[in-house]
């Protein structure tokens, strides 16, 4: 056993760091276009508009069923040869669209049990004075789902962070391409893979932080 | 001003409301009691569609809701005329008890923001929870949840209030303050039809009581008949056993 190069080690840090806003845009804008996606379908889920209804429940079947890597592959390489306008897209908007995608479907599920999960006197009070459902939902129904389900959702954007590494494979460089070109021409693959784990492990670790204060901040209306 | 004609609500093949028939005037106080599951809360529940009847037709002033044709503009504008004070005093947990009074306010009736504050300032003066007026419901005793659920009520300016057995769920301590509000709005003639099994407090406001068994109206009149010279053997052993 050979002992780990430190120097190099700390020398690539900053180097890796350098791709971090990538890393974090990428996964910021998948986990608001998720959220809005996810919310959406799961309202329908609750009120279940016809026809509407079968093609989210197949696009949920589908995105939950399939490997994310696989997704990312049919979108990147695979659907602009069908589609040719898509040809010109970068791997940084198919990373995007693919963890929109794909966690949208497992987002949509958790706001779905968090909305049902609101007691039933609630919708009768919003609609007794004279709410619409839409109102009631926006106003009264939502927010209290939001607080259900935000732990289930800050643990998806954690495993969002994560995914993003996958954007590596359409040939982004993010936190694991720069990392995979780094160790390529240094052969120091354990530290360079070192360094990135405990450089993902960080970030994850600040946003269970984060996580904890915004339970607290929505748990305020039930704390005496 | 208010006319309900052959309201009628099915479980399955339980007829839970038989065909009423209501009259209420402006300012008329009105008090339903009777024995449990007989209907009393469904007909309130009806009368803004919580539940939806089977069939009859529901008047507040001009506007005419018929079961066999309301469509979801009619209900809307039915609840719009109606306030609502639950048994479990169902405040919006996400709000405080400030926002309660002026969600609808805002949402429903698009006054101006200042507007409903100010309103809602006023109705927390006058039900004595100034001091709560930012206080979450999880944080208010029962007594204080209820004062809020009926304020919410006060705030929509109904032509109609519908009081769903309003101290039930409360501990005895707390029932008090709960019926002196309710007394309050009561001496300012404001229209309330009142589920209730506290009978002083029907006798005591009411200006008309209605006996419900079975899914309908067993008897009506004056407290003072219903309470002390009851026509039907039901009321009259109905009364008994609560005494």
């Amino acid at each position: 056993m050979r002992a780990l190069d430190l120097d190099y080690m700390l020398g690539l840090v900053p180097v890796i760091l350098g791709y971090v806003p990538l890393t974090i845009g990428m996964a910021l804008a998948a986990m608001v276009g998720a959220l809005i996606l996810a919310s959406l379908m799961a309202v329908e889920r609750v009120v279940r508009v016809p026809v509407l209804d079968l093609f989210v429940q197949l696009f949920i079947s589908f995105f939950r069923g399939t490997p994310l890597l696989v997704q990312l592959f049919l979108f990147y390489y695979g659907l602009p040869q069908i589609l040719p306008v898509l040809a010109g897209i970068n791997g940084v908007t198919a990373a995007i669209i693919g963890l929109t995608l794909h966690f949208s479907a497992y987002m949509a599920e958790s706001i779905r049990a968090a909305i049902l999960g609101v007691d039933r006197s609630q919708w009768e009070a919003a609609q007794a004075v004279g709410m619409t459902q839409t109102q009631s939902m926006r106003r009264i129904i939502l927010p209290q789902a939001a607080r259900v389900a935000a732990p289930t959702l800050v643990n998806y954007f954690i495993d969002m962070i994560k995914s993003t590494s996958l954007a590596f494979t359409l040939g982004v460089t993010e936190m694991m391409g720069a990392t995979q070109k780094e160790a390529a021409g240094s052969f120091l693959y354990f530290e360079a893979f070192l360094v990135v784990a405990v450089l993902y492990w960080a970030i994850v670790e600040m946003l269970s932080f984060l996580q904890k204060r915004l339970e607290r901040r929505l748990n305020k209306a039930l704390t005496r | 001003m208010i006319s309900i004609r052959r309201l009628t609500k099915r479980y399955g093949t339980n007829t839970v409301l038989n065909a009423i028939d209501l009259d209420i005037s402006a300012g008329e106080r009105v008090a339903i009691i009777g024995p449990s599951g007989t209907g009393k809360s469904t007909l309130l529940r009806c009368l803004n569609y919580l539940d939806r009847p089977d069939g009859g037709v529901i008047r507040i002033g001009d506007l005419t809701v018929d079961a066999a044709t309301a469509r979801p503009a009619d209900i809307l504008a039915l609840r719009r005329r109606t306030a609502f004070v639950f048994q479990n005093y169902s405040l919006f947990a996400n709000k405080t008890a400030r926002e309660n009074i002026t969600e609808a306010l805002i949402t429903v009736q698009r006054k101006p923001r200042a507007d409903a504050n100010a309103r809602a300032d006023a109705i927390l003066r006058e039900i004595g929870l100034v001091d709560k007026a930012s206080a979450y419901p999880a944080a208010l005793s029962g007594g204080q949840q209820q004062r809020i659920g009926i304020g919410r009520a006060m705030a929509l300016d109904a032509s109609l209030m519908l009081f769903d057995e309003p101290t039930s769920s409360l501990d005895p301590e707390w029932v008090g303050e709960v019926l002196d509000l309710m007394r309050q709005l009561a001496s300012r003639r404001q229209t309330m039809l009142i589920v209730t099994h506290e009978m002083q407090f029907a006798r005591e406001i009411a200006d008309r009581v209605i006996f419900m068994d079975g899914g309908r109206i067993v008897e009506q009149g004056p407290p003072a008949q219903i309470f002390d010279a009851p026509q039907d053997k039901r009321t009259e052993s109905f009364l008994r056993r609560v005494r």
